[in-house]
């Protein structure tokens, strides 16, 4: 890989100081970062690693709802976020138990892999992306396979979830990555629900709305039963082709929802 | 930029201060400047754990971590646990049990093996697999590395108990 410079502030605002040099990169835990520099995929001038940063680590309730520290490790989530049991669930199944004590939500939803988890929680249950310089909701967020309304510099600092009355994230995993071929997390509040699908969409995490409306009506597994979701613009790859794809977000979606009700 | 820096890492109980580049991955660092040639370089993608060390309590994949992430941690290696004098019950079960066959995986094996003891005490088989789900053998089948994995679990649960 390419030489870096290395730097490890333990402030936010020393941080974003760090990250105003050309072609400086936010590191969180390195689990995607650090195999795509080895691959000569990114040739950044400076790392800013985050993770001494305390302001930005460990879960908390607030509001009807539990915040996030950009951060925090999945490990750390699963092990804090009892208030949101599905989320918790979420960050106790990515990848493997090395990654989850490194890898970090702030930099699952910075990358925004089409694969990831955690871009579905957060879509799901219409998070807030708090940065170093304002509030961003995830429905403004998510802008397609891996890009973000993230700006050049731009840190996620926090991580806010309301709480939903049920909830849940089901994902068809593959095997040797361990990404989700397909997840989907259904979340639902009490002004409707939200269904939003990881790994199918060569636009990367995207809410399913046929399904919301349909279950805002009538939460059981039943009422996504009438709905098909089209093959058209889902990833097609040697793991699954895109038909199988679009089969996968709704037996998903009705084992989410038998699971959560 | 490609400029050396110092770092100060303490490994299996001693300070140890190393030259290098930030980009230098810990696994190179432990085994190419340290001699610590327990944790294996396997697939250096972060997929087979045969380079796991545990890292201030945590099981972490030393190639997926630079040395200077690891500026200050407390970092245990397969050598730490124990060695040919005095077996880490680990060790033993997995001699005793056919826990190995090329012994390739076996450091990165037992070093996660031995957290997720301290995780769950005394896990199910199924505790097992999923706790040791980022560690892969090729000749095991894995059947004999999680009937190691409970004999030293039992080992362990008896000395507690004795000592209590």
């Amino acid at each position: 890989m390419y030489n870096f410079d290395f730097e490890k502030p333990s402030t936010i605002a020393d941080a974003v100081s760090a990250m105003a040099a050309e072609e400086a990169q936010a590191l969180g835990g390195g689990q995607t970062l650090i195999p795509t520099l080895k691959q000569r995929l990114a040739s950044p001038s400076k790392l800013v690693s985050l993770s001494g940063i305390a302001e930005m680590k460990g879960v908390c309730e607030a509001d009807g709802g539990i915040s996030v520290g950009g951060a925090t490790t999945h490990a750390t989530v699963a092990a804090e976020a009892g208030a949101y049991p599905a989320l918790a669930a979420l960050a106790s199944n990515i990848g493997d138990p090395a990654v989850r004590n490194r890898g970090t939500i702030g930099g699952s939803l910075a990358n925004n892999d089409p694969a990831a988890c955690y871009p579905s929680a957060a879509l799901a249950s219409g998070a807030t992306i708090e940065t170093n310089s304002r509030e961003i909701a995830a429905d403004d967020y998510f802008q397609g396979m891996f890009t973000t309304a993230l700006e050049e510099g731009e840190i996620i600092t926090n991580v806010r979830f309301p709480i939903p009355e049920a909830a849940s994230y089901q994902k068809f995993e593959q095997p040797a990555s361990r990404f989700a071929m397909v997840g989907v997390f259904v979340a639902k509040y009490v002004d409707g629900v939200r269904v939003a699908v990881t790994g199918a969409s060569e636009d990367g995490v995207f809410r399913w709305t046929e399904a919301e409306e349909a279950l805002s009506g009538n939460f059981s597994a039943d009422a996504v039963e009438g709905l098909s979701v089209s093959g058209d613009g889902m990833i097609s790859d040697l793991h699954g082709s895109g038909d199988y794809r679009a089969h996968l977000v709704k037996v998903l979606t009705k084992r989410a929802v038998a699971a959560a009700s | 930029m490609t400029q050396k820096n110092q770092y100060k890492l303490n490994v299996n109980g001693q300070t140890v201060e190393v030259t290098a580049e930030p980009r230098e991955l810990l696994i190179y660092t432990l085994r190419e400047q340290l001699n610590i040639t327990g944790p294996h370089i396997g697939c250096e993608t972060s997929h087979c754990g045969a380079c796991t060390v545990t890292i201030d309590g945590k099981s972490v994949k030393s190639c997926t971590m630079f040395v200077a992430q690891a500026e200050g941690k407390e970092i245990t290696t397969i050598e730490g646990l124990g060695g040919p004098d005095a077996l880490h019950p680990l060790q033993e079960a997995f001699k005793e049990h056919h826990g190995l066959q090329c012994g390739y995986c076996t450091p990165g094996m037992i070093t996660r093996a031995s957290k997720l003891l301290e995780e769950i005490p005394n896990p199910t088989e199924e505790e097992i697999r999923f706790g040791m789900a980022g560690n892969i053998c090729r000749c095991t089948g894995y059947q004999n590395i999680v009937k190691s994995i409970k004999a030293a679990a039992a080992e362990i649960n008896a000395a507690k108990e004795a000592a209590q």
